[in-house]
């Protein structure tokens, strides 16, 4: 039996909020931690296959036609058995996408893989890989966004309100600020990575990918063959961030060099190829006007922006919606830009357009704040909406006020004139950011089987870091009365039931329910054996209460247990409610005046994302955000080289992350709530909210501080500096 | 990566003599060398493993220096009571680079000897004059934020990566090398690192075979001594710039100086009409001003580095102002 829900209006779980087990929000560890800090949990390329051989991406060293391969002498080197050139495609698959990544026309962006060479050892593989060199016949490219000959500009993506330029002229008080962010790369620590094993015509491939039901179909259509035939084990990986959505060169590749070669192939990248062939968030240049009146409402809103993507990429980032606001605004003007060139394909990174539109926005709002008189905290509170106010929709829940102000509280807030402070060379300052993040929820299925012993549960859903083994565990010890101790979990494989997968911050919402789903009929059976009504169970610590009565389920499952399914279909709820999450971030911040680094002090973050499943693992979430914010705000980019295009500093010597001197003390708080809107779960996606603002909280506290508005990130010392001699220090 | 042979040598004669061409590398902790062997960089055919030679210790000299053995790992050299007491600008700049795992495995001889960072030295398939003469140097006009701007050449523009070299040049050590021979030298830091000119891949003044076997501090001269690093992030991030300064003040005026500057240069820079300029002067910020204009007058920014011209002389002015107060 299915227990189905379609997500089309409000429902909710009494059982949760009853929490009879206390399972549900809880801080417990991940169950998989220990494996994973004792190496014992196997990440994809940790198999070790009889027969296994290893392949190597080869890279192309220019854009343009292949006219020759140049393989002969590659074939005669030591160890290499195969190399492979047809097939591989020219850059992953987006995420959610059922079909093939893109084939490969030439070479597109400096640094393609082009060719897959196999060995019968690693080091053999890779020797030969640095020297493929084929012949190629250069074609020029754009390469720059801003001088690009090509510019889309999708109609649906853009928005004009009647009458804006009328309320901007007519508005006291304005600003009008471009911001720029660079490429930025994703890295996970896993770097992307298959082995491919047929049997027959079955195929078995064990992968860093994030979205199993998705992967397996658009893997069946790069191989032309059927779905079913495809199993893909993703157990453990090793973080995602968005860069393993969609299937991407490696495992496409070794599928084919497996087949062809009738032994297991493994293809693991190496990280200056995650770096340079994977996805990259697009730079963008967006242009934010913001005018309010005398009170310091917002009457007139514009963000125009432009991002970049290889020709025929159907994502752009979207950095700020056109159907939609978060603020006050009589009129909204969108317009989203995409220039074709040839850098390595853009795709999405985690929190695709708000990471890096909301950043940019709150920077505007600081400058407004500044040009009003008002206090930034003060602006943002006249400002916040009950309803959408360009499609008149009310939000499900959206407490950005008391997010603002219970952080305000938090941190200390005390907003003071820029320069007020200083302690020796370090001038030190506050800003705040609004965390802004969209939320869905999408269709997935789950098995749970209840025995004597506790339960297990098994969906194809997977955990790329965030805590999918331990939620999935707390859901089933509530619903069922155990120990979550006594739940196993078990995940990433296609023989399970699909899930959604880990993406768009949907996974929690999606398995998560299915699960939920899947217990409710388990419970319809436990009720049925005791010829009671489901509503009339309590379950905690393996028993059932039912009147007087406490029986241990074990004198009530059945020996072979019972297994249940659930399935939640996603419902169009588009034209009754906004469903969003929300925070505020605050930072505090020194900037040296002598050598123009930026330390940052002290950060804070208040966030409401319906209900909170796991305090432990969403505050790790909501300080991995603030710390990638911390580094977006101030080190991170990707340095393309004007003359080809290519990434010029792939690793993470010279891609610069946070170290652990960068970060400061963090500290994390909800607005813990249930969202009905969610579904029965209550719980909104929290994954990238926390990332969705932090560096324009880090960068208004630099403006505080030193009098400066760093607007190209990140703010690199050189910059600082500038701006410190532009002002006259 | 290529097959390579490995040989341990067991004492410096055996070390030398197994190194003795071409064809052969030392490896003491590996921390560089293992990286440029895998992106095939350094093809090696031969590893020649010094790392258990017996030049792990840091005694006092007769003339009240210190003579540091090449195997001493970084994070030693750090933590010795001699070197915090009279050389605490040598412990600053080594604790100011790499990572702590990193400096655990690091020696003394391998810092001294580790290679730029140069991006496109380490992409076989860029052109670069130091790793393939004559190849050309794609550095100049690509985005060289990290690179040189002092003693560069037409050829290369690579910048020497080590924070430990620049204190070491401040406090004018001297390298003692053993040759193939036997023979031992000592070698000004100046002598030891030789500028690109037109022969960028000649990097040192080290003969085939040739090991460093110590380094070698005179007893310290200066009353104040301070390493500063302007980075792209708090800690495992090669300099921007930095300065060592290590200086006396006398009677109100500055009695000696000794300057050295990291991340602006192949090699740890230092320029003696700037500490000329200084010594005999009482301090002020018009004379610092006058230091840092000196210092960069034959400095060539290449677009992408151009802010290291202006953030040396700020950063000069700041140790300066520090160390004379």
């Amino acid at each position: 039996m299915t227990e189905t829900l379609k997500l089309d209006g409000p429902s909710r779980e009494a059982l949760l909020d009853r929490a009879a087990q206390g399972a549900i929000g809880r801080g417990l560890d991940r169950p998989e931690g220990p494996l994973k800090v004792t190496g014992q949990a196997g990440y994809a390329a940790d198999a070790r296959l009889d027969g296994m051989v290893h392949g190597v991406l080869a890279r192309a060293r220019q854009t343009g036609t292949i006219t020759d391969h140049r393989l002969e002498a590659l074939k005669a080197m030591p160890g290499v058995v195969l190399v492979l050139t047809d097939g591989i495609p020219r850059n992953p698959a987006q995420g959610a996408v059922p079909t093939a990544p893109p084939a490969a026309d030439g070479v597109a962006y400096t640094g393609q893989p082009t060719a897959l060479i196999v060995a019968e050892r690693f080091e053999d593989a890779w020797h030969a890989a640095l020297a493929y060199d084929p012949q190629i016949t250069p074609v020029a490219h754009d390469l720059d966004p801003e001088t690009a000959a090509t510019v889309e500009t999708p109609e649906d993506k853009q928005r004009a309100d009647d009458g804006w330029q009328d309320t901007w002229d007519a508005a006291p008080t304005k600003v009008d600020v471009t911001v720029t962010t660079p490429s930025l790369t994703s890295a996970p620590m896993e770097p992307h990575a298959a082995i491919a094993m047929w049997e027959g015509d079955q195929l078995t491939l064990r992968g860093g990918l994030q979205m199993l039901k998705f992967n397996r179909k658009s893997l069946a259509d790069a191989l032309d063959m059927p779905v079913a035939k495809i199993r893909l084990l993703a157990p453990y990986v090793g973080g995602g961030f968005g860069s393993k959505l969609g299937v991407a060169q490696e495992a496409v590749a070794a599928a084919l060099a497996a087949k062809q070669l009738g032994r297991p192939v493994s293809v693991v990248m190496h990280r200056r190829q995650v770096f340079e062939a994977t996805m990259r968030r697009s730079e963008s240049r967006q242009r934010i006007r913001l005018a309010c009146d005398d009170a310091g409402i917002i009457r007139a809103t514009a963000q125009e922006y432009r991002v970049s993507n290889l020709p025929g990429e159907a994502f752009s980032e979207p950095v700020a919606r056109a159907d939609r606001a978060f603020y006050a605004t009589d009129k909204l003007k969108i317009t989203h830009e995409i220039a074709r060139i040839h850098r390595m394909a853009a795709g999405s990174v985690r929190a695709p357009g708000e990471a890096i539109g909301i950043p940019a926005f709150e920077m505007a709002l600081d400058e407004l704040a500044e040009a009003a008189g008002i206090d930034p905290l003060e602006l943002r509170l006249k400002n916040t909406v009950e309803a959408d106010p360009i499609s008149g929709l009310p939000f499900s829940s959206y407490p950005l006020a008391d997010t603002l102000k219970a952080g305000a509280k938090a941190f200390g807030w005390q907003h003071r004139p820029p320069r007020q402070q200083q302690e020796g060379e370090w001038w030190i300052g506050q800003g705040l950011a609004s965390a802004i993040r969209g939320h869905f929820a999408a269709e997935a299925e789950a098995r749970v089987s209840l025995t004597a012993q506790g339960a297990i549960v098994e969906t194809d859903q997977t955990d790329i870091g965030t805590g999918s083994y331990a939620i999935l565990r707390q859901i089933t010890g509530e619903m069922l009365g155990l120990d979550p101790a006594d739940v196993e979990v078990r995940l990433g494989d296609t023989a399970f039931p699909p899930a959604f997968g880990s993406g768009g911050s949907a996974g929690a919402a999606s398995s998560g329910t299915a699960v939920l789903l899947a217990c409710r009929a388990l419970r319809k059976r436990i009720a049925a054996s005791l010829d009671a009504a489901p509503d009339d169970l309590t379950l905690k610590d393996g028993h059932v209460i039912h009147g007087n009565r406490r029986t241990a389920l074990a004198q009530i499952v059945p020996q072979e247990g019972w297994c249940e399914q659930g399935h939640v279909a996603a419902g169009d709820i588009s034209d009754k409610v906004r469903t969003t999450t929300c925070g505020a971030m605050f930072a505090q911040v020194a900037v040296n005046a002598v050598t123009g680094e930026i330390r940052v002090r002290q950060m804070h973050g208040t966030f409401a994302a319906g209900r909170i499943l796991n305090h432990k693992t969403a505050t790790s979430q909501c300080h991995g955000g603030l710390i990638w914010g911390i580094g977006m705000a101030l080190m991170e980019e990707l340095h393309h080289d004007p003359r080809d295009g290519a990434v010029v500093n792939r690793d993470f010597a010279q891609f610069h992350i946070p170290a652990n001197a960068d970060v400061p003390p963090l500290s994390v708080d909800f607005l813990d709530a249930a969202d009905d809107w969610g579904g029965p779960l209550g719980a909104l996606g929290l994954g990238e909210l926390s990332i969705s603002g932090a560096a324009g909280a880090i960068l208004n506290a630099v403006h505080n501080a030193a009098g400066i508005r760093i607007r190209d990130m990140p703010a690199t010392p050189d910059k600082v500096l500038d701006a410190l001699d532009k002002l006259g220090s | 990566m290529r097959p390579f042979d490995y040989r341990r040598a067991g004492d410096v004669a055996q070390a030398t003599a197994a190194a003795g061409d071409a064809t052969a590398a030392y490896i003491a902790g590996g921390t560089n060398i293992i990286d440029l062997m895998k992106l095939e960089v350094s093809t090696p055919a031969r590893l020649v493993d010094i790392s258990r030679l017996p030049l792990h210790r840091i005694t006092q000299t007769q003339d009240g220096g210190l003579r540091i053995g090449a195997m001493v790992s970084n994070s030693a050299v750090a933590a010795d009571m001699a070197v915090r007491q009279r050389y605490p600008l040598l412990a600053r700049a080594i604790l100011a680079g790499a990572s702590g795992q990193i400096r655990n495995k690091a020696t003394v001889g391998g810092n001294l000897l580790q290679r730029t960072r140069c991006a496109w030295f380490q992409d076989i398939s860029a052109a670069c004059n130091k790793r393939e003469p004559g190849a050309g140097c794609a550095a100049k006009d690509g985005p060289n934020r990290m690179n040189a701007i002092l003693g560069v050449s037409g050829h290369c523009i690579a910048a020497h990566p080590s924070d430990m070299a620049v204190a070491l040049r401040a406090l004018d050590a001297q390298i003692e090398v053993t040759a193939a021979d036997g023979a031992t030298r000592l070698v000004a830091m100046d002598d030891f690192y030789r500028l690109p000119g037109d022969a960028p891949h000649l990097e040192t003044c080290l003969a085939e075979g040739d090991l460093v076997t110590s380094v070698i501090l005179p007893p310290p001269t200066a009353e104040t001594q301070i390493y500063r690093k302007i980075r792209d992030r708090a800690s495992y991030a090669f300099a921007l710039v930095s300065v060592a300064a290590a200086l006396r003040m006398q009677d109100g005026r500055i009695a000696a100086v000794r300057l050295a500057f990291g991340g602006v240069a192949p090699r740890p820079w230092n320029d003696p009409a700037v500490e000329q300029l200084l010594i005999g002067q009482p301090p002020s910020k018009d004379l610092f001003v006058h230091a840092g204009e000196a210092l960069v007058a034959p400095a060539i920014g290449h677009g992408g580095n151009d802010f290291k011209i202006t953030m040396v002389q700020r950063l000069l002015a700041a140790v300066l102002r520090e160390a004379s107060e």
